[in-house]
């Protein structure tokens, strides 16, 4: 391997080591706001949140997805268009509900 | 014969081939923890009590986040070195590449180990599936991911071992195949980051 392309993954390996301090604090972010005992709400919006923020810096820079070619993020926004609408099936479900026909 | 493009890129796609395979497989794999997702969505808006289902007579959380919070930082660690073990065969490093292979693959073993204490108390307490419908949810979706961990350690122990052979043979074509094995480790480390606050604090 050349010296430049050392020198490029040493740079890699600071990121993956800014992302671990990253991932663990937001860990410990999550619990504690467990413990803050939120409304409902609240409490699911901000842990959503927090595991996208999460999820992210795991595709993105363990995955390497930040610098993926175009063919593998079509393939993915595809997948994201789907699971989507998956997410939303089980909401049908409420349109045949008693009272609601 | 030779397997072609498992190191160059395909003229047409503009990637090799085990690296768009892998995502194909991990896109379906969306799809199968998406189908449960969308399941535990559906029960729990579904449920008259979601919280007597998830707390005991006491009030007290039937989960031990305690446990569940150990092992997301024991996945995020095994995550860390995973990428480490591809980052060192991209510097030649096959010594540093076994140590963080094989830290890995130990610390799937610490998870699996954590999640079986888990699992006891459940049952220990005569908490079972067939109990109420969130622990039917929990069940599947964690023993799901449970495996996917159990598959992930089995592929990263053959890399460490056996399968390192091929570096000798050809180190291009064994670093690509230690990338697409962390993709795969990374996405199990990805779905649990979601499990976590779903089934443990929401």
């Amino acid at each position: 391997m050349s010296d430049d392309h050392a020198v490029d993954i040493q740079k890699h390996v600071r990121t993956y080591i800014l992302v671990f301090a990253a991932l663990a604090v937001l860990t410990v972010v999550t619990v504690a706001v467990y413990y803050l005992e939120l409304s409902t709400g609240a409490a699911i919006a901000l842990a959503l949140v927090i595991a996208t923020v999460k999820g992210s810096l795991v595709a993105c820079y363990f995955m390497h997805l930040i610098s993926e070619k175009k063919l593998i993020i079509v393939v993915l926004l595809l997948t994201v268009a789907f699971f989507v609408v998956l997410l939303f099936v089980p909401l049908l479900t409420t349109l045949d509900a008693p009272g609601t026909g | 014969m030779e397997i072609p493009y498992t190191v160059a890129e395909r003229p047409d796609t503009g990637v090799n081939n085990g690296r768009l395979g892998t995502w194909l497989f991990l896109a379906s794999e969306v799809m199968l923890f998406g189908a449960l997702f969308a399941t535990y969505i559906m029960l729990r808006v579904g449920a008259p009590d979601w919280d007597a289902l998830t707390h005991d007579s006491h009030g007290k959380l039937i989960l031990n986040v305690k446990m569940a919070f150990a092992n997301t930082l024991v996945l995020i660690t095994s995550s860390v070195t995973m990428v480490m073990a591809w980052a060192s065969l991209m510097r030649n490093r096959f010594g540093a590449f076994r140590m963080y292979m094989g830290s890995t693959v130990l610390l799937g073993g610490v998870f699996m180990v954590i999640k079986y204490f888990e699992y006891s108390a459940k049952l220990h307490h005569e908490l079972y599936p067939s109990t109420n419908t969130f622990l039917a949810i929990y069940f599947v979706m964690t023993g799901l991911h449970a495996f996917h961990v159990f598959g992930g350690m089995c592929l990263n122990a053959y890399f460490w071992g056996p399968g390192a052979k091929l570096w000798k043979k050809d180190p291009r074509w064994f670093t690509n195949r230690v990338e697409h094995s962390g993709l795969f480790w990374h996405f199990v480390d990805l779905v649990w980051i979601f499990l976590f606050p779903v089934l443990y604090l929401l």
